[in-house]
């Protein structure tokens, strides 16, 4: 049981977190003190649990103090001292009584091949149970790669039909948070704000909440100095690697992949994200990037910036084609030569022609 | 009897004459810009080539990234005015002299380019500011040869090619804003306002730091005027600034267009003595010549 | 000598159409290929050098080349030398195709050449300032006032037509054309003296980045001066080569003496060129070791030379040696052109520019096609006076 003081401290931590200040800490206290802690089902489905094992790992606030205080976690099949039909009741219980305001939180894949046999839980698919769950929930969101867009599950040459959750629940407002793992506090963000006003953050055309998917990671990349100034890495273990130089060349896809990793890392521990570890961004939370290009292949520069070198005033441009040059003098000495001979030929004294000519000849052009 | 050649003689030397440019009384006057003009100032010892504006530039116009000079197409990497570049930042250094140097559409007050354009494509429109419509434009690109700076570009890689200039943002300054450059300069090393304000704020800084700058504002009648104008600590032709007096570029070539054309007389005067003279002639050719 | 004008007959399809025929036809092709992939991909041309080897040659010089109609016409029907009648047409046609030719070279180095029927329509956005708009209206309305010229020689083939409805055409048309030629011929020596010194005008707005050597008010009148003695040149230069190949006896009296009035006009240049320079002070650029300086000392060279090639009576009446010293004088002509265009012009020393061979390619033929179209026209219409010895051989 912990004190009234620890919980204030924890609701202003966790608003904090998200960005929002005091007033809203004040309102986490309100709704959790009114006993109106916002329900959350949490399904799994093809996936590899990492998402979760990554939101354990926060602590602001800490997962505990999350699931324990700030929102009801009502079904979740990896955190659950519940199994079998003691956990399908509380799902069904858990619906009922939240009808039209619980959160359904989906991780991992939908397989959707030959009406998605592929995935089943409790004798059902999971094609069948998150549209069921879906259809009375307040808002859906879908956490990692994996049931934004398919994910890993969803590699050439996806089996299974593996989908993203808003492929499969058509019409419905999904806030994706791709990742793979997701950022936590991208996730934790969302629900609170959505716990603590009701309102889900603006989000991009693909259904991605703009604070952490608006800017790609090579925009934030600390190591973008290095970018700039033209200083790579060329292979792993080299010097420029050494000094963490950019490993655009190693085959980054930070220009390419939308994401907010540069800023906020992972499990607590600074640097640890994949460049700041060494290893050149996967673009893990991309369609069509992670598993799909080739893990050391540059990927273009969409919209470049300029470098720190500079233009000279006068910078040297145009050009001369020898193969040109050697063309004109060829034909210019051509046409020189075929004037002197034609010249030679006219030369003498055209005799005036007053009587018809007394050899034959025929007209040359 | 055909022309004498005394007559034929005298033709040539009154022909030659009025084509060798007599030109009318000097204009000793400098242009006047309009009423309204604006234009930029750019303090070259403010600049930190952090190349904002460049970017600016780019995105208010909607302008790819110059990549050409970037292998693998890295970087937006313009090393001079170009047909994806309407504003670019050169450095200037030579031992210990250094200064950056931002190179954009000057919008003279006698723009030469104005003067060249067969259609008035480039002209210069409201509040001074030099504008190009492409559907007045042939692509003849002679307004490439009048400019004194360089400054004009042409789409050569496009198949449907347009002249390519700085406009100084003027569908922006239609709606209240600034253009994109001065917006985003973090050390409003290159500013907006209409010229004389900007001529005055050059000379006070000249006067209050002179050891400063080089004593002269650049544009000020160089060339007839420039909307865009210029303070440095190094000398401007350092900065690729071409040294020109107070005569327009334009003006020999439009004086001399004008002496002969005026009203068309010359022409039609010439007309008139050929014409009379194959009258003439017609009645009393010339056969004994050999 | 008969005066009159006849066909010269014969086979259209020779060996030699046929290769000329080939180079057009590589013209062609690379001439779609400027079109659909623009003038980046083809040419050498850059924002240094806007203006390349179409203006420079096929525009400035092609036009000035094809100054024989203006000045046979200044000879015959202004300074009355009726005896040069007879090279009055054949120039007029070298005239009309140089200038329509030059016309489509234009058509090709401009970049929105789609919306170039604006420049004669659209008179009230007409900028009279622009050089350029003068010389483009001028060159427009010439070539128009060419082919009025040469009319006649059409008409007069049409009126020897199985056709009747030609045949009354032409009877109805050609007396009064006739009544009105010379106030045509008279605008045809108009427009030439107007944008043939224009186009000198033209490089002057270049001003401060045209090189001192170049650079002087006077530019229009050495254009123009320049420009009579190159057209005297291809009058003399076509005139010899159809003698000999359509093998008909050359006009080597006339020839004699217009290669006289060359060099004399050549010697004026020269004198009022260097007078300038002395008188503007830029002497001292012609003794730099510049490539400028290489290149004016050519140009005067080139210009005296033909003086010295003529200089004895026997030289002046050797037809090889006056074709020898019109392709000279071409030459002189067009190289003091191609340098106040490319040379003088001084865009910074950090851009250069040479041709491309597409663009070389496409001169050339347009080239080929100029000369396809004279000897098809030569031969069809009664252009060329004399009789050809192959028709006297026949008639006897």
């Amino acid at each position: 049981m912990q004190s009234r003081r620890d919980f204030v401290r924890l609701c202003t931590m966790a608003a904090a977190a998200i960005g929002l200040g005091p007033a809203a800490a004040e309102r986490f206290l309100e709704a959790a003190e009114r006993g109106k802690k916002p329900s959350v089902i949490w399904l799994q489905f093809q996936e590899c649990t990492g998402c979760t094992e990554s939101l354990l790992r926060t602590s602001h606030p800490a997962v505990d103090d999350l699931i324990l205080d700030l929102i009801s976690l009502d079904y979740h099949e990896t955190l659950f001292a519940a199994a079998g039909h003691q956990a399908e009741a509380a799902l069904k219980t858990a619906m009922r009584e939240n009808a039209g305001k619980y959160v359904l939180v989906v991780e991992g894949a939908i397989p959707t091949k030959e009406n998605g046999i592929y995935c089943m839980i409790g004798g059902r698919t999971a094609l069948e149970i998150v549209n069921d769950v879906a259809a009375h929930a307040g808002a859906i969101i879908a956490i990692g790669s994996c049931a934004s867009w398919g994910g890993v599950a969803s590699a050439d040459p996806n089996p299974t039909g593996a989908s993203g959750v808003h492929e499969v629940l058509k019409g419905k407002t999904v806030v994706n948070i791709p990742g793979c793992p997701s950022n936590p506090y991208n996730f934790l963000g969302v629900v609170l704000q959505y716990a603590t006003y009701g309102t889900l953050p603006a989000l991009d055309d693909q259904g991605r909440p703009k604070f952490a998917y608006g800017q790609t990671v090579h925009e934030h990349c600390p190591r973008r100095a290095h970018f700039d100034a033209g200083r790579f890495a060329e292979k792993f273990g080299d010097e420029g690697h050494r000094n963490g130089y950019c490993l655009y060349k190693i085959g980054c896809k930070g220009p390419v992949t939308y994401a907010n990793c540069s800023v906020q890392h992972f499990g607590e521990v600074d640097n640890a994200w994949p460049i700041g570890l060494g290893h050149p961004c996967y673009g893990c939370t991309e369609k069509g990037v992670a598993f799909t290009l080739a893990l050391h292949d540059t990927v273009e520069i969409k919209r470049p910036m300029p470098p720190d070198t500079y233009a000279p005033i006068h910078a040297p441009q145009g050009g001369i084609s020898p193969i040109a040059t050697g063309v004109a003098g060829a034909v210019l000495g051509g046409l020189a030569g075929a004037g002197y001979v034609a010249s030679k030929k006219l030369g003498g004294d055209e005799p005036r022609d007053k009587t018809p000519a007394t050899t034959p000849a025929r007209s040359e052009a | 009897m055909g022309i004498s050649r005394r007559a034929a003689l005298k033709g040539m030397i009154i022909g030659g004459g009025v084509a060798a440019g007599m030109r009318p009384a000097k204009a000793a006057v400098l242009p006047t810009p309009p009423v309204d003009a604006v234009g930029l100032l750019y303090d070259a010892t403010l600049c930190i080539g952090c190349k904002t504006c460049e970017v600016a530039c780019n995105e208010a116009n909607g302008l790819p990234a110059d990549t050409a000079n970037s292998p693998a197409a890295l970087y937006h990497k313009p090393v001079d005015l170009s047909a994806k570049a309407k504003t670019v930042i050169k450095l200037y250094r030579e031992g210990d002299e250094q200064s950056f140097f931002k190179a954009q559409c000057m919008h003279c007050v006698d723009p030469a380019c104005a003067s060249a354009c067969m259609l008035g494509a480039l002209q210069k429109r409201e509040h001074g500011i030099v504008t190009y419509k492409a559907d007045l434009c042939v692509g003849c690109r002679y307004c490439e040869v009048a400019c004194p700076f360089n400054v004009p570009k042409f789409e050569f890689a496009k198949v449907a090619p347009k002249v390519v200039k700085c406009e100084l943002c003027a569908d922006r300054l239609a709606v209240g804003k600034e253009p994109a450059c001065t917006t985003v300069c973090p050390r409003k090393a290159v500013i907006y306002g209409t010229r004389t304000d900007l001529l005055k704020e050059a000379h006070r800084r000249l006067a209050a730091e002179p050891k400063k700058y080089v004593p002269k504002v650049y544009g000020e009648t160089d060339g007839g005027g420039t909307q865009v104008l210029y303070l440095s600590h190094v000398a401007f032709e350092k900065l690729g600034l071409p040294t020109l007096g107070e005569e327009p570029t334009p003006e020999l070539a439009r004086s001399i267009q004008h002496t002969v054309y005026k009203h068309f007389a010359a022409p039609a005067a010439l007309y008139g003595v050929l014409g009379l003279a194959m009258w003439r002639n017609r009645r009393h050719p010339d056969e004994s010549s050999r | 000598m008969n005066h009159r004008a006849e066909p010269v007959g014969g086979p259209l399809i020779t060996p030699f159409t046929r290769a000329v025929l080939a180079v057009f036809g590589l013209g062609v092709l690379l001439i779609g290929w400027r079109l659909v992939a623009g003038l980046g991909a083809t040419t050498a041309l850059n924002d240094g050098y806007p203006l390349g080897l179409w203006i420079a040659f096929d525009v400035v010089t092609g036009t000035a080349l094809a100054c024989g109609g203006y000045a046979i016409a200044l000879l015959v029907y202004i300074f009355n030398k009726g005896t040069y009648h007879p090279l009055v047409r054949p120039a007029l046609l070298t005239s009309a195709l140089g200038y329509s030719l030059a016309g489509v070279g234009v058509l090709l180095d401009v970049g929105r050449w789609w919306l170039i029927w604006k420049v004669p329509l659209y008179f009230w956005h007409w900028n009279f300032n622009s050089a350029l708009l003068e010389v483009a209206l001028c060159i427009m309305s010439y070539v128009f006032v060419l082919w009025i010229e040469l009319s006649p020689a059409f008409l007069e083939k049409a009126q020897q037509s199985r056709a009747p409805a030609l045949r009354h055409f032409a009877n109805a048309v050609l007396p009064p054309l006739t009544k009105a030629l010379p106030w045509v011929i008279a605008l045809g020596i108009l427009l030439p003296t107007m944008h043939q010194s224009s186009l000198g005008t033209l490089m002057l707005l270049a001003g401060p980045r045209l090189h001192p050597l170049w650079n002087t008010p006077i530019v229009p009148l050495l254009f123009l001066l320049g420009c009579i003695p190159m057209g005297y040149a291809a009058v003399v230069f076509e005139s010899a080569l159809s003698a000999k190949a359509f093998n008909r006896p050359a006009e080597t009296e006339m020839l004699s003496a217009i290669g006289g009035i060359i060099v004399s006009l050549q010697v004026v240049w020269v004198v009022v060129r260097l007078a300038d320079l002395a008188w503007r002070g830029n002497l001292g650029y012609l003794f730099e070791p510049t490539g400028r300086a290489f290149m004016t000392f050519v140009e005067f060279m080139l210009m005296l030379m033909p003086a010295a090639m003529l200089a004895s009576k026997a030289r002046r009446r050797d037809l090889g040696q006056l074709f020898r010293a019109a392709i000279v004088m071409m030459f002189a002509g067009g190289v003091y052109r191609f340098d106040v265009y490319l040379v003088a012009f001084t865009p910074g020393a950090h851009w250069s520019y040479f041709p491309s061979v597409p663009e070389m390619g496409i001169t050339i033929g347009l080239i080929a096609l100029e000369i396809l179209a004279y000897v098809a026209i030569v031969k069809m219409f009664p252009i060329l006076s004399g009789h050809s010895r192959t028709i006297e051989r026949q008639a006897a």
